[in-house]
């Protein structure tokens, strides 16, 4: 077993492609799981699209039953508690292609991962026996309460309080929640609320219990089959034996399993992302215009490979952080009753991977949803066309699982931290860097493919390195309240690991299967770097002029000069013969 | 029981050539014919009542197994592959010479299940070839099992305009249609199962098998031509703005016609 690949290391080290996992990589058993989500979602749910999208009576829930008779929502539940006790890679490519069931997706994703997995991770044994059984096989389903009304981004902040009995039998909760999935439909709600008013404490509350009632159906602008209320508790007495995790620890189990969901609403978006731009290419394929196909213009061949180059990078993102949880869990002994707290602890690890995956996840989607509706024209926004559904529910992904602000602002703050306990050596490359840009070097120009864009993101992340080591410097420990710098260095990670993984993964299939076969891949990671480097100018500029002036400005700005130095490719060419593959096989493609 | 399975190209994401005329197999994806699956699943479904145990068994190229593994995955007991050099490019007729032998082989089966028809030659012969290699009795369109006994079964048989109900002694040959049944999704742990089992590929050698009837020797089709049929007129769409209007045009068009 190779040594394990720390968490926001990517940034300073340099990583070879056979340490990164690549869809390329799965198992016959990961397509056949593939395949058969795939198939129950082309034969069961999207023939009741409309039904589910105008919460129609039992439809989404029966649904969600038959994916549990099929075993479908207990993957990552050991066999002990009825569940089939799969790999990770496999629970990520069920979430991928649930995002084609529409609203079904949210219902799946809330319980089978923020509902269910706070009690598989910090459950004790006799919790885990009580209630994943049942939430394996959809006979309950889960709902995950944390936010409320004045506690949204900041969750800490909540008011909801839990006062023990005098017998010391029950837990007494009071207050309210907002915003809540599947909350209508929830048998089981894990939830939060502060022991004495103090103490923030994880619970788990049986529908059933006296004093919980549930509010009116929010109205959505998308995911409208998915049920979103409020959930209340007045006077509810919970059992002591229901209590989650340790008092006083609720935030432990939140950011953990907010770091789970975070991951997977990003391998949601990507399905959802493949989803929209096969649409896209079909219509393109089949409307005519000025007498031809308006897939065959220079501008929808631009949008189609855009779209295609996003996908990927999304893809590549998400399975070499399928891979790096993977490798990590696969080190772990879980027979011990703390096996999911160390799964939990391990995704921690990957905290940042886990926030790049959100954010570029949740973009990526939004930016293929709006060109997927521009390439349909008039009718993608017409309701009569799926697109215009895919639109709306995309806009939800930049909002919950931690807004994409806070999120900009968890990477960097992950990073210090990380800096500061000595796991990244981030401070001593960050030195070595200041060293060796004082010192002219020339850079070997090599005609090898790739080779330029691999000199690229290695500037990109020297450029990274001087801005949060300059930032670092300036403001110290008060760094924190200059959000918008912090942001500019969450989208330096962001693009970082996105650029990384696309040129790693091209490798890998160029070394496996020839450059014939990487040809595609090789330029999608071309056209995304040619676009990159003009940005991280733009950011670094921004940065460097709001924290220094004079002499150190304009010193800088002479390095990023040379940092940025990038002789623009013929991306044009390129995107077409890109979008040509996506059109020949009439959906997202990398070979 | 047994079931006879085929690993077909899915022709619902199949392109013609638009020049040649001929199917763009390269880049589809390969599935189990849809009519096998009806017919693991009419398997599954005796099983389920009166015990048993389904095996599956195909003749085809080694990637073959895949589809093998689907039907493991919705719950057959056990799969064999019959794959060799010998067998290519066999006909309807030595493909079901090929397939009996194997089915000897695996034992003497009560039952054996096949589908209709495979969607991509949609000829309909190898079950009945299979049930004239062995000397069995044979029912083919198959709708309905109505009752399985010790020693027979009663079954509906689709015919043009009705059904036939058909009391037949076994073993015997089933050939089933797509209305029998709907089959079941693999489950999250039978497609766990179905990867880690062993498939067993049996051979010329293996087989025993009369080396003239297999593949090309034995199979006495010969194709002569193969080409697009004539595109037939085109149907036309009358509109109108009630029902009255629109029968009104469709019986004045029929009198044009002197259809009517
Ligand atoms: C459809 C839907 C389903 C949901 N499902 C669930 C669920 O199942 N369980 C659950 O617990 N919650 C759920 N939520 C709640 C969701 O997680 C919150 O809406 C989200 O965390 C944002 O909180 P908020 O709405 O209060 O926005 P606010 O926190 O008020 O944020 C408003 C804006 O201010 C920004 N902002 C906030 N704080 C900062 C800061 N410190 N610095 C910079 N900018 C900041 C935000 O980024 C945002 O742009 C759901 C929400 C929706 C809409
Ligand atoms: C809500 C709504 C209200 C409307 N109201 C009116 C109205 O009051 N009166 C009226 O007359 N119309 C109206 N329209 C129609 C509207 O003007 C058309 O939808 C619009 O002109 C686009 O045409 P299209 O939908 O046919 O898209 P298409 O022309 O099919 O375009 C599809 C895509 O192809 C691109 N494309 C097309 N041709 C080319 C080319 N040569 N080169 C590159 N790209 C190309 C387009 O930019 C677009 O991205 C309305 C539409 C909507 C949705």
């Amino acid at each position: 077993m190779a040594d394990l690949i720390k968490g926001g290391s990517f940034l300073i080290s340099q990583v070879k492609p056979d340490q990164v996992y690549t869809p390329e990589d799965f198992s016959d058993l990961h397509k056949m799981v593939s395949d058969t989500v795939a198939g129950f979602i082309k034969e069961k749910v999207v023939p009741q699209i409309d039904a589910i999208e105008k919460m129609e009576d039992g439809v989404a829930v029966a649904l969600l039953r038959q994916l549990g008779e099929l075993g479908l929502l207990g993957t990552e539940i050991p066999e002990k508690y009825g569940g089939a006790e799969a790999d990770k890679i496999s629970s990520l490519l069920i979430a991928e292609q649930m995002s084609r069931g529409g609203s079904l997706s949210l219902v799946f994703g809330a319980h089978t991962g923020i509902g269910t997995l706070p009690i598989l991770f910090f459950g004790n044994e006799e919790q885990k026996k009580r209630y994943l059984p049942d939430l394996a096989t959809g006979k309950k389903i889960a709902a995950y309460a944390l936010t409320e009304a004045d506690a949204g981004s900041d969750a800490m902040n909540a008011k909801t309080r839990a006062v023990l009995t005098e017998d010391g039998k029950h837990y007494v909760l009071n207050g309210s929640k907002q915003f809540i999935t599947n909350a209508a439909w929830a048998d089981v709600i894990v939830t939060y609320a502060k022991v004495d008013g103090e103490h923030f404490t994880s619970f788990i509350v049986d529908r059933d219990t006296p004093g919980v009632s549930i509010g009116a159906e929010e109205h959505k602008m998308g995911i409208k089959g998915s049920s979103t209320c409020s959930v209340i508790f007045e006077d509810a007495k919970v059992p002591v034996e229901n209590l989650l995790g340790t008092i006083g620890k609720g935030h432990q189990v939140a950011f953990n399993i907010l770091n789970i969901g975070r991951f997977k609403l990003g391998v949601g978006c990507l399905g959802a992302a493949k989803y929209a731009l096969e649409l896209s290419s079909q219509y393109a394929q089949e409307r005519n215009q000025f007498n031809m196909p308006i897939s065959k213009f220079g501008l929808i061949k631009n949008k189609i490979a855009d779209m295609n180059i996003r996908t990927f990078i999304t893809e590549s993102i998400c399975y070499r952080i399928g891979g790096l949880i993977q490798d990590v869990i696969e080190t772990l002994d879980l027979s011990g009753d703390e096996a999911g707290q160390k799964i939990a602890d391990a995704i921690q690890e990957y905290a940042i991977e886990c926030s790049v995956a959100k954010i570029y996840g949740s973009e990526a989607l939004d930016f293929v949803a709006d060109e997927g509706v521009q390439i349909h024209g008039g009718y993608g926004y017409s309701q009569e066309y799926t697109i215009e559904r895919i639109y709306r529910d995309s806009r939800i992904n930049r909002i919950f699982e931690g807004t994409n602000e806070i999120n900009r602002l968890i990477i960097p703050a992950t990073l210090m931290r990380k800096a500061q306990k000595g796991e990244i050596p981030l401070i001593q490359a960050a030195m070595k860097l200041q060293e060796e840009l004082l010192t002219p070097t020339m850079q070997d120009e090599s005609d090898e493919l790739l080779a330029k864009e691999e000199q690229a993101i290695e500037n990109l992340k020297k450029i990274f390195l001087l801005i949060a080591g300059s930032a670092a410097q300036k403001y110290g420990e008060k760094l924190i309240r200059e959000q918008e710098i912090l942001a500019r260095m969450a989208d330096m990670v962001d693009e970082i690991f996105g650029a990384e993984s696309a040129l790693l993964r091209t490798r890998k299939i160029i070394a496996a299967k020839g450059e014939e076969a990487g040809s595609l891949a090789a330029k999608m990671t071309t056209c995304y770097v040619n676009g990159l480097v003009p940005k991280f100018d733009v950011w670094a500029k921004e940065v460097i002029a709001a924290m220094e002036e004079g002499d150190t400005k304009r010193t800088l700005f002479s390095i990023l000069r040379k940092l940025t130095k990038f002789e623009q490719d013929n991306v044009f060419v390129m995107k077409r013969e890109i979008a040509d593959a996506v059109y020949a096989k009439n959906k997202y493609v990398v070979i | 029981m047994i079931v006879c399975i085929k690993q077909v190209p899915d022709t619902t994401d199949v392109k013609i050539d638009p020049e040649k005329g001929t199917l763009i197999r390269e880049g589809v994806p390969s599935i189990v014919n849809p009519f096998d699956k009806n017919a693991v699943e009419a398997a599954l479904k005796i099983r389920e009542e009166k015990g048993g145990k389904v095996t599956v068994i195909t003749m085809g190229p080694p990637q073959a197994v895949d589809a093998l593994r689907e039907c493991l995955a919705m719950g057959a007991d056990d799969a064999i592959l019959l794959s060799d050099r010998a067998f290519a490019s066999s006909d309807t007729w030595a493909t079901s010479y090929t397939l009996a032998m194997g089915i000897k082989k695996v034992g003497n089966p009560d039952i054996i299940f096949c589908g209709k028809q495979a969607i991509d030659g949609d000829t309909a012969q190898v079950g009945p070839g299979i049930a004239e290699h062995l000397g069995l009795p044979q029912v083919t369109y198959v709708q309905k099992i109505k009752e399985v006994k010790e020693d027979g079964m009663i079954v509906e048989r689709s015919i043009e305009g009705g059904y036939e109900v058909v009391s037949v002694g076994m073993p015997v040959m089933i050939a089933v249609d797509k209305s029998i049944n709907e089959p079941r999704f693999p489950t999250m742990m039978g497609t766990m199962k179905a990867h880690k089992k062993e498939i067993p590929t049996w051979g010329l050698a293996e087989l025993g098998a009369d080396e003239d009837k297999l593949g090309m020797n034995g199979s006495p089709t010969r194709v002569k031509r193969i080409f697009a049929p004539e595109r037939k007129g085109q149907g036309e769409m009358i509109q109108g703005d009630d029902e009255s209007e629109v029968c009104a045009l469709l019986i004045e068009k029929l009198r044009d016609k002197k259809v009517v």
